[in-house]
């Protein structure tokens, strides 16, 4: 802080070199690193085959982070978003052997912003803390997907439904280009609407947002109605994955969403953060698993390596915001 | 007490909460450009009174004046919409949006995209605005686009008052503005409450330290326990006057 000041209240602020911005190189060149080093075990890992496969299979966790880091950046958090897919995949599945394609889709997507508005009218009227209203419905949406089917996967699906979760748009996979825009789309409502702007206030100094005149309980609950919406997709990208529906799908998911944002540098806590950090949060998480896989180490050992690389991160990223303060 | 031609003037402002009577009674007169020092103990009713002014609170009897006519304010947009503007110690800012973000925090500049569909943030048209703000005021700043938290508690200060500059305020009441302030830029400060005077800007400054308020305002009025216990001219006064009728020892005004 000392620092700043010095320069900043001095009549002529003496010119200064910038400091190396190593929040920007940070974690991209480590994605490189680990991406030499898993290309050089194994060539298979830079082929295309490998990495559309990479975008598939993180596309999920790819939608359930953009709906985090609103949650996050807003002072919030949202441990449901795990259990929500298992709604949309019950529900969304069960419509969609009744009604078909549009309207299964459709209702599995409305089935999880619903869940996600019930937890923002909580966390917006009450003064419940949002960890607790959504680990509330953490429990209580799983529940209701294993209640809803009694614990047996639905089956019997339209199998169009699988170009969502399989299909492919020229060379590019359908869930990763679904997660592409997503991302483009959240990025620019967080950082280009007044909305956004709004979120960063809540979470920064929500007295101050109050004061400014921000409607904070619409817009705390509209996070919590966007992080379900996320869900939702999220949710119908399982289901065409697995055609079928499946009361299990997504557990612990949540954890890992809240790990792509963190180890992106998003703080918890909020007021601060950004997609492009989670989006870097979320391919650190693909790729480890995924170079990992390729290299023959087992899933049992992934999860020590990606707890402590959550660690390492976070360790990192407060340590490099000490020195620049 | 009441002044002729006073932009804002309280009279025998009453307010209660449950047991305890925070103000008895008050009158305050503000003239147009004019810095007035709002000083006494804890507990007094200082920032009572600039929240009943700025209709946070509502007063239990009183009535209050702006250009002459009665006015009401249901709340702070109420006040805020008249031109009085209240900066808060601690809530005003978020520290990690930019200069321009707190500057136009709850009333960005949007522009119309895809046919009026949808709103995007006019990032230009805020920042320009800003730096004219920051140029007006003559606030030392290299960059608008830093977080607020990069900046000094003066400059901070600085951006609050700038925020309420951009609202065309013609009251501004700063409630302790120079306590949380490193020596050096209490001058800083004090120098931002001159240049709105001079810009015709009314100013109500909350202060424990009373050598700002002697620098800086024309008249100083002091509360003890709820009750306007003077009001003096700082040209007419001294420190020491002041003191006492802070501490209640002072003969009380009629
Ligand atoms: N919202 C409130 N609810 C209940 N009591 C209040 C409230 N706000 C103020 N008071 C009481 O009213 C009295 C005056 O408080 P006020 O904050 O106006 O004092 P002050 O002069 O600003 O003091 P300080 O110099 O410590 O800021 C105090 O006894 C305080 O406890
Ligand atoms: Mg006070």
């Amino acid at each position: 802080m000392t620092a700043d000041s010095d320069t900043a209240v001095a009549a002529a602020p003496r010119p200064r070199l910038l400091p190396f911005a190593w929040d920007r190189v940070a974690l991209p060149g480590f994605i490189l690193l680990m991406g030499l080093v898993f290309g050089s075990l194994n060539p298979n890992f830079f082929s295309w085959t490998n990495l559309t496969n990479v975008a598939r299979q993180s596309s999920v966790l790819a939608l359930l982070s953009i709906g985090q880091t609103f949650a996050i950046v807003s002072g919030g958090i949202d441990l449901s978003v795990g259990s929500l897919l298992a709604v949309v995949s019950v529900l969304g599945s069960m419509q969609l052997v009744a009604f078909g394609l549009v309207p299964g889709v459709v209702g599995g997507i409305l089935a999880a912003t619903l869940a996600g508005a019930v937890s923002g009218l909580l966390i917006a009227r009450t003064r419940i803390p949002p960890f607790i209203v959504t680990l509330g419905m953490l429990s209580l949406a799983r529940g209701t997907a294993f209640t809803v089917t009694g614990g047996m996967p639905v089956v019997g699906l339209p199998t169009e439904i699988q170009w969502i979760g399989a299909g492919s748009l020229g060379p590019l996979p359908v869930p990763g280009v679904i997660a592409a825009v997503a991302f483009v789309g959240a990025h620019w409502l967080l950082r280009r609407t007044s909305f956004g702007r709004y979120v960063y206030a809540m979470g920064g100094n929500e007295a101050a947002a109050i004061a400014a005149g921000i409607n904070v309980r619409w817009h705390k609950f509209f996070v919590y109605c966007l992080s379900g919406f996320c869900a939702g997709v999220a949710g119908i990208v399982i289901t065409s994955r697995t055609l079928s529906g499946q009361p299990t799908v997504g557990e612990t998911l949540e954890l890992y969403a809240i790990a792509a944002v963190v180890i992106g540098g998003t703080r918890l806590g909020g007021g601060d953060g950004s997609l492009i950090r989670t989006l870097f949060g979320v391919i650190v998480i693909a790729v480890l698993g995924n170079g990992l896989n390729l290299i023959n180490v087992s899933s049992y050992i992934q999860l020590i390596v990606i707890g402590a690389i959550i660690i390492v991160a976070v360790g990192f990223d407060l340590w490099r915001r000490e020195r620049r303060a | 007490m009441t002044e002729p031609g006073a932009l804002v003037s309280m009279q025998g402002i009453v307010k209660r909460f449950g047991a305890v009577e925070a103000l008895r009674g008050v009158d305050l007169d503000l003239g147009q450009g004019e810095v007035l020092g709002l000083v006494g103990d804890n507990a007094a009713g200082k920032s009572t009174l600039m929240k009943t002014l700025t209709g946070v609170h509502q007063p239990d009897a009183g009535r209050v004046f702006f250009e002459g006519r009665p006015v009401h304010f249901r709340n702070p947009h109420d006040s805020r919409a008249r031109g009085i503007e209240m900066i808060y110690q601690d809530l005003a800012l978020v520290p990690s949006l930019d200069v321009v973000a707190n500057v136009f925090l709850g009333r960005e500049k949007t522009r119309r995209l895809l046919g009026g569909l949808v709103r995007q943030l006019d990032e230009r048209a805020m920042e320009a605005a800003t730096w004219d703000v920051v140029r007006r005021l003559r606030i030392n700043m290299d960059s608008v686009r830093k977080p607020v938290s990069l900046y000094s508690g003066g400059q901070q200060q600085a951006v609050a008052i700038g925020r309420a500059m951009s609202f065309n305020a013609r009251v501004i009441v700063m409630d302790e503005p120079t306590a949380a302030l490193a020596v050096r830029e209490v001058g800083k400060v004090l120098d931002l409450v001159r240049d709105l005077k001079g810009h015709g800007v009314s100013v109500i400054l909350i202060s424990h330290r009373l050598q700002d308020v002697f620098a800086v305002a024309d008249r100083v009025m002091v509360l003890y326990g709820g009750t306007n216990v003077g009001v003096r001219r700082v040209a007419e006064t001294t420190m020491d006057e002041i003191v006492r009728l802070i501490v209640g020892a002072g003969e009380r005004v009629s």
